[in-house]
């Protein structure tokens, strides 16, 4: 399989996050699409590993080529995993406090 | 077409129907379970790369945990349907132009990349993505950093409630 | 050589900076003393320079490139040859005169004000030494400029006046629009030839380099310049009121020597002028008009000054006339014997100003004779000069030109006549006026009448020589002479139109103007040696009174409109255009800052927007055209 069909593929899911980051208002349906993004790079990044390690298994039989990337990859769910706690808590109190997940609240950075 | 061709192209078809659903779901819950079946999408993926490792992970981690996390605190904002504000339609337009010639343009660019011409990607083989070298890897190369991790895991954790708290 | 010419320059310069920097220091002794020290070096040096001619020829010296580029250089060269040494020998040799003369007329003044007067009549001499010096028209231009700021310093030196303010400026301002044509000439002539140097411009070559159209326009408007800096019509306005200034100037600078830049010039470019007939008409009509007109002007006048600069503005008519006839040499020829006389007439008229205490109306003087009798020697040879009689100076240059004249035209000769009669009229008009007859003054006028100190003496004797021998340098062959200044500046003037006119048509010619000057000058003193003009009672009388209303018509038809344009720019185009564009520029950043506000919403999703629209616009700029336009390319194939 071509890398470019992978690459195309993660483009269109990331650049669906990216409308979705700007045309949705409910904060957690944002915050959704930014975990959708991040997927997006996830797969890409497998996609490449195994792309270097198909092309290092043609010299070395047992080689770990391209392990990297996973490993990345699983650091990113890990930090994603943190993130999506705190930002979740964050979103809580946002709604506690104004009784609406509308990013249009968040405009304090005007000042 | 071979197998996998034809499961990568159905993967890829599901993965981004259901991603376009999780956009123009009204109800956010819907939302929820769309972008969970994008999860599994991308876990078949893995799988069809022999990420098998990941693909466990990317399941129990975002399909299970993260996502359950997003139904609790949607049902605990007892979010009504309709509830949500839309943004005015010129805006939204605005938001599709930009991010559709934003993937056009990285097409674009891309496909006329030289670096990555004809590069093939290995599926179904290579051994990287199973538990054995992947754990090899992160604990003898990758443990500090792993270690570092559990760090993080736990100032996120103190940070959450504390931020639940006030 | 080279060293003796420049400090010909030098002197007037270090006795300007000295006076002019230690004018609050040194007493008014001291002051004088260096001004015409300094003058009379630069005047002894300028007859090493004129005898150095006469055995060697003309030298150019260059000292150093005043502008250097690719195409145009222009060197800071003199020149030295039998015009300018000529002219070199009347500024010094009349400029010291004057300095010694003013010591003592501007007595009165206090130190520190007596050093300026000092300082502005140095700088003046200097610029004048520049303009006649220079070996381009560039230099020229320089000078000619600075005599022309040194005439307004010195019309303004009461500047508590606000008249004398108004007349310096008028001066200054006429001299402007000459100068403007003076300086087009200069710029058509870097166009065509690309040099200025009179040695690379004035000959036969690059006369043939230029049509006929450019030689046409090349002199006309540097008869333009000449126009502004010598007065002719419709320029002259400014120097009857340039009397504003002291007595010694207007006979140094407004008489002897600045307003004969305009003479020098042309006699420097007379090979061009030769070949444009246009030019050469047009200068002798205008020459001859303004003679005239002033000739009529000056014989209704009452201030003595006035009617000497009229004088003045005739005179010089009379010179452009020559040069317009090709009669350069005669031009030249009047111009050092005017300077002579009119000189003369001044000093002798602010000595009579200075005994009767600042009083320039003749009709308040009169019966001065007896007590005056120096000065009244003086005038009378300066008048007898400048009326034509012989043997005396006036006679032969006026003569010089009327005998070219008549031979270019009979006409030029007729109205030159006229204008010589008006002249011999006005003059003696004026002396009688003055000198004779009952004093007609105030009785503290009367007796505090006296004769001027010696220092103011001096000059008025000396300049009464040179007035009546003067016309020894350019005695016509028929009365025995050989004419030594004609062939003084045949290097310089190419081809004179030689005289064709038989001895007999030259005695009749010279036998006429004589009888009629003579005739006039019986008939003026006649009229006015009892009693001095009324009021003008005939309408004609008035007008010529008047000056022919000509300030009033520039009043009317330049001035006026200006004003009134200004103010039409002033109230209309400047409120609403200019500050309409000023403060729309304002009134336009504000709008746009308060819509580009707007942007800076606070929300968090704009922010993304423009990021991701930046993004693109990066990728967008980073693989300009290749790579997408190549891949659209490929999309449509």
């Amino acid at each position: 399989m071509s890398i470019q069909y992978y690459i195309i593929l993660c483009l269109t899911l990331f650049s669906i996050g990216v409308v979705g980051v700007l045309t949705r208002r409910n904060a957690i349906i944002v915050f959704m699409c930014i975990e959708l993004m991040l997927n997006a790079v996830n797969l890409l990044l497998v996609a490449f590993s195994k792309m270097y390690h198909g092309a290092a298994l043609q010299s070395a039989a047992n080689t770990t080529v391209g392990i990297d990337a996973q490993i990345f990859v699983f650091f990113i769910m890990v930090v994603a995993a943190a993130e999506v706690s705190v930002g979740l808590a964050i979103i809580v109190m946002m709604y506690r406090n104004t009784h609406s997940v509308d990013i249009n609240f968040l405009n304090r950075l005007k000042n | 077409m071979s197998t996998v061709d034809i499961l990568f192209y159905l993967l890829s078809a599901f993965a981004i129907v259901s991603a376009t659903m999780v956009l123009i779901s009204k109800n956010s819950i819907h939302s929820v379970l769309w972008l969970i079946l994008v999860f599994f999408a991308i876990s078949g993926h893995y799988i069809l790369l022999n990420a098998q490792f990941l693909a466990i992970v990317n399941i129990i981690v975002y399909a299970g945990a993260i996502m359950v996390l997003f139904l609790f605190v949607i049902m605990l904002m007892n979010i009504k349907k309709d509830a949500e504000p839309q943004k005015q339609l010129l805006v939204k337009l605005t938001g599709v132009i930009a991010g559709g010639s934003l993937l056009t343009l990285l097409i674009a660019v891309v496909k006329q990349t030289i670096q990555i011409q004809g590069k093939q990607v290995l599926l179904k083989e290579g051994s990287i993505g199973l538990i054995h070298p992947l754990g090899k890897a992160l604990f003898s190369d990758y443990v500090i950093p792993f270690e570092i991790s559990s760090v993080l895991f736990l100032s996120a954790m103190v940070g959450a409630v504390i931020i639940g708290k006030k | 050589m080279k060293i003796i010419i420049g400090f010909i320059v030098l002197w007037p310069l270090v006795g300007f900076l000295l006076n002019g920097l230690g004018r609050n220091i040194w007493s008014k002794k001291t002051i004088a003393t260096q001004a015409t020290g300094y003058i009379f070096a630069s005047f002894v040096f300028s007859l090493i320079a004129f005898w150095n001619v006469q055995e060697q020829g003309a030298m150019t010296m260059h000292y150093f490139d005043f502008i250097k580029t690719s195409t145009v250089k222009i060197p800071f060269d003199f020149r030295v040859d039998a015009l300018s040494s000529l002219f070199l020998l009347v500024i010094t040799g009349v400029g010291t005169l004057i300095h010694l003369y003013s010591s003592a007329y501007m007595h009165e003044e206090t130190a520190p004000h007596y050093a300026r007067y000092f300082a502005y009549l140095n700088l003046f001499i200097f610029s004048m030494l520049l303009l006649v010096l220079g070996d381009n028209y560039v230099i020229m231009f320089i000078g000619w400029e600075g005599v022309g700021l040194c005439s307004y310093l010195l019309i303004g030196y009461w500047f508590t006046n606000t008249t004398y303010n108004n007349a310096a400026k008028k001066a200054f301002i006429m001299n402007r629009i000459g100068d403007l044509g003076f300086l087009l000439a200069i710029f058509w002539l870097i166009v065509k030839l690309g040099t200025v140097s009179y040695g690379e411009v004035l000959n036969a070559e690059s006369l043939a380099k230029l049509s006929s159209t450019d030689i046409t326009a090349i002199t006309l408007l540097l008869f333009v310049g000449a126009m502004g800096k010598s007065a002719q019509i419709p320029l002259y306005t400014w120097l009857p009121d340039a009397m504003a200034g002291p007595t010694p100037v207007s006979a140094l600078i407004h008489a002897a020597t600045m307003v004969t830049a305009g003479i020098y010039m042309i006699t420097r470019t007379n090979i061009f002028y030769t070949h444009s007939e246009i030019a050469q008409t047009v200068v002798a009509i205008i020459g001859i008009s303004t003679a005239l007109l002033a000739a009529t002007i000056a014989i209704k006048q009452n201030d003595i000054k006035k009617v000497l600069a009229y004088s003045t503005v005739s005179q010089l008519g009379y010179m452009f006339l020559g040069l317009g006839v090709g009669a350069y040499s005669g031009a030249v020829f009047h111009v050092i014997t005017h300077a002579f006389f009119k000189a003369l007439l001044f000093l002798a008229a602010g000595s009579v100003i200075h005994a009767m205490h600042h009083e320039q109306d003749i009709r308040k003087m009169g019966g001065l004779k007896s007590k005056l009798p120096i000065t009244h020697l003086t005038f009378l040879i300066g008048c007898i000069a400048i009326a034509g009689v012989p043997p005396f100076s006036g006679f032969f240059s006026k003569d010089e030109i009327l005998a070219a004249a008549y031979a270019k035209n009979p006409i030029y000769w007729f109205l030159g006549l006229i204008g010589a009669a008006m002249t011999a009229f006005y003059m003696f008009r004026l002396y009688a006026t003055t000198f004779l007859g009952q004093f007609r003054g105030t009785e503290a006028q009367a007796s505090h009448l006296h004769e001027s100190p010696v220092s103011m003496t001096i000059p008025l004797m000396i300049l009464a020589v040179l007035s009546a021998v003067g016309g020894a340098m350019g005695v016509p062959e028929i009365l025995g002479g050989h004419h030594w200044l004609g062939h003084h500046l045949s290097s310089i003037i190419g081809a004179e139109q030689a005289l064709h006119l038989s001895h007999t048509t030259e005695w009749i010619l010279m036998g006429t103007s004589v009888a009629i000057a003579l005739v006039a000058l019986l008939i003026a003193i006649g009229k006015y040696s009892k009693q001095a003009d009324g009021e003008p009672q005939t309408a004609l009388g008035k007008f010529l009174y008047n000056k022919w209303l000509v300030d009033e018509l520039y009043e009317k038809a330049i001035i006026q409109p200006l004003n009134r344009f200004a103010g039409f720019l002033k109230e209309v185009v400047e409120k609403n255009v200019i500050d309409g564009v000023v403060n729309g520029t304002g009134k336009l950043v504000q709008y746009g800052a308060r819509q580009t506000r707007l942007m800076q919403s606070g929300q968090v999703g704009y922010y993304i927007l423009f990021m991701v629209l930046s993004i693109v616009l990066l990728f967008l700029i980073w693989f300009n055209d290749l790579a997408i336009t190549r891949f659209f390319h490929n999309l449509i194939q």
